[in-house]
């Protein structure tokens, strides 16, 4: 009895550390399955990011069973993603990378969505020759690793160049102030960058706060300092799970700055969280907008909320992007390996997805513009599309 | 001048959420030897309980007694699940090597932090965590504060007293420090180490909700990972006090939270490790802790 409870336990607990991770999609290791691994938080503090990334790729398959796999050349052929779990941490994404490659034989790597894990793992692919497509991963530095590792996303030196432009021309703004973490690329590389192009706009930064990492809940320290140099406007590029905290406590300090975040804000759950009153007016930059006219992102809004009953936000779009990109390049392989499926991958020009259009340009970074949105009465109101020049 | 008081506040504010917490480790740590990890998840499971009651109840605000009430039923379902864990997972390891029993609680604490997120109603993401008390401002000689605040400060350190007053002052308590004390000793004399520890483990999850409602109170996010940040800092604490004694868990908790805030007013870049430069300290200086006793081990 004691033995068969233990042993049932042991099964739980097993389950439960790798949930839903190891579920593949695919018809198992038919010699003419293509493999794609797909490295994602499926727990730790970003478990959810990796939800809506599942959510995307989702709809890929569902895709391809419909249409009976991937038409290669004009053969059909089954696609299997192979999800791995990142923990959000950049040494597990080492190994996920190690352990899709070396086991799996993935052809190409999808994900994850942070600039810190791809960093990781991405030189790893870079070895190996396996391409790999970052979602997320804003961080000039990624693209940088070699000519094996891509992304969906535009680069952070835009991101914060396009809010420092919305604080100076938009909101006439002067004076700002900074809420970053520390211990994360992404909040850095946007701080660094909306700094000098809010500077050369002839603005001051009144007050620049860090904080050790996404654990951090109490940021009364840094923002009673902020408070003190009475900022126009308050920029947190931080993730979603930590903003809203942080505009709770600002807004209870008596802190009353226009609050501005970068694209990591795009999720339903920051005015959820923060209460519909405190995001009120805060504007954030995003690769799309769910109300964007153009037909594709329509096409791609209505099946995911057919499917999820919520409108997709940016992670899920651009797992969707980069794993569609991924999908092309298998498509036009000369040869069906890691090389061929990068240099089809490097060619794609003008290619459809819900966001624009995706060019690469030398660097393996796509060519796209970034919209506005601001919060009204707790939906991001789209304001206008900055595109790069 | 004003700065620091107002630094000082919020720094009691976090310390009084550290104490609470690391009374659980001591307690804990006092009576078995046990290092208990999932101590931080017991706290994250008393928050969503009393955040699904809360939801249960209707949300929105909710009358004091039924506030009082919902705290208080998650306070025993969580002390429930403290003692159906040390049954379980704890108890067949007691006469086992310590590492066993320390190797046995990081598993208890993936578990309790990985089930609830594979479970579908709880899930990975974070949640708003409803105002179960009245948010008020004010200010007291330009330090401004909250009744939140004020309340929580308040409430903790009646909790410790409450504490305090069971272990030196009831029978419990004293079959307690006759368990801490010498085990077999304990039993020889007709104390049922098992309830008793079983009690501990009561009081220290309970205690654990406690904190993790408070907490939920004053940072109003929780998800499913909160228990690990906070365990970790928690545990720091006890061991800066002296792990096993409950005045040092209170202390070592305050000193953590006004030093953290203190330190990333300085320097905000540092501050989240000012707590652990404090434990290096004290482990070098004071090994035991502050308050704590060397007991010398007979070979």
């Amino acid at each position: 009895m004691k033995k068969l409870v233990s042993i049932l336990l042991v099964l739980i607990m097993t389950v439960s550390l790798f949930g839903c991770a190891s579920t593949g999609t695919g018809s198992g290791a038919a010699p003419e399955t293509i493999k794609i691994g797909v490295t994602l938080p499926v727990s730790g503090q970003s478990a959810i990011a990796g939800e809506y990334m599942r959510n995307g790729i989702e709809l890929i398959v569902d895709q391809l069973k419909a249409e009976g796999g991937l038409d290669v050349k004009g053969k059909k052929m089954p696609v299997e993603f192979i999800y791995e779990d990142n923990e959000a941490k950049p040494e597990t994404t080492a190994n996920a990378y190690r352990k899709l490659i070396d086991q799996d034989k993935v052809i190409a790597i999808v994900g994850p969505d942070m600039s810190k894990c791809i960093l990781a793992g991405g030189p790893i692919a870079q070895a190996s020759k396996v391409p790999a497509i970052g979602t997320f991963t804003t961080n000039e530095k990624v693209t940088q690793i070699g000519d094996f590792v891509f992304r969906a996303c535009f680069i952070d030196p835009f991101q914060g160049k396009v809010m420092a432009q919305y604080a100076a021309d938009n909101l006439k703004a002067t004076k700002a102030a900074i809420l970053y973490n520390n211990a994360d690329d992404y909040s850095k590389g946007l701080m660094e960058n909306f700094i000098k192009a809010f500077e050369a706009k002839g603005g001051t930064i009144v007050e620049t706060q860090a904080y050790g990492g996404a654990d951090v809940k109490d940021f009364n320290a840094q923002l009673t300092k902020i408070k003190a140099a009475n900022p126009e406007v308050l920029f947190m590029p931080n993730q979603f799970g930590e903003v809203p905290l942080q505009m709770k406590q600002a807004r209870q300090m008596g802190i009353e700055a226009k609050f501005l975040g970068g694209d990591s804000w795009d999720s339903p759950d920051v005015p959820n969280i923060a209460g519909f009153d405190i995001v009120e007016g805060a504007a954030y930059d995003a690769a799309f907008s769910p109300v964007d006219p153009n037909p594709v992102c329509q096409d791609f809004v209505k099946r995911y909320k057919d499917k999820y009953g919520v409108n997709p936000n940016s992670n899920a779009v651009l797992a969707y992007e980069a794993a569609l990109v991924v999908l092309e390049g298998v498509k036009n392989a000369e040869t069906l390996n890691g090389q061929g499926v990068r240099d089809a991958m490097a060619k794609i020009t003008n290619f459809p997805v819900p966001s624009g259009t995706i060019t690469f340009d030398e660097t393996r970074n796509p060519v796209k513009g970034a919209v506005i949105n601001v919060y009204k009465n707790g939906t991001p109101d789209y304001v206008t599309t900055v595109n790069p020049n | 001048m004003t700065t620091i008081l107002q630094l000082i506040m919020y720094g009691l504010q976090l310390g009084s959420i550290y104490a609470l917490i690391a009374l659980g480790y001591t307690m804990v740590y006092g009576i078995i030897g046990l290092i208990n990890f999932a101590h931080g998840d017991f706290l994250m499971v008393g928050a969503f309980l009393v955040y699904f009651l809360a939801k249960a109840m209707g949300g929105g605000t909710l009358s004091y007694p039924v506030v009082a009430l919902i705290i208080i039923i998650g306070m025993i379902l969580t002390g429930l699940l403290g003692v159906t864990t040390e049954r379980i997972a704890y108890k067949p390891l007691r006469k086992k090597p310590r590492l066993s029993a320390l190797i046995t609680a990081i598993g208890v604490s993936m578990f309790l932090e990985n089930f609830p997120r594979a479970l579908p109603f709880v899930g990975p993401q974070p949640r708003p965590f409803p105002a179960l008390f009245p948010m008020n401002n004010f200010n007291i000689g330009g330090v401004g504060t909250n009744s939140v605040q004020i309340l929580m400060i308040t409430l903790s350190i009646i909790l410790m007293i409450g504490l305090h007053y069971i272990t030196t002052k009831t029978k419990v308590g004293s079959q307690m420090r006759a368990v801490q004390f010498d085990k077999d000793a304990a039993a020889l004399m007709g104390i049922n180490v098992n309830n008793t520890i079983s009690v501990t483990f009561f009081i220290g999850a309970a205690l654990a909700a406690a904190g993790g409602v408070f907490y939920a109170s004053i940072y109003p996010m929780i998800d499913v990972y909160m228990g690990i940040w906070l365990g970790t800092k928690a545990f720091v604490a006890a061991v800066l006090g002296g792990i096993g004694d409950i005045r040092g868990a209170m202390l070592g908790g305050f000193i953590m939270g006004v030093a953290e805030v203190l330190a990333t007013a300085v320097n905000s870049d540092l501050g989240y490790g000012a707590g652990f430069v404090i434990l290096i300290f004290i482990l070098l200086f004071k090994p035991a802790g502050i308050m704590g006793k060397f007991t010398i081990e007979k070979v």
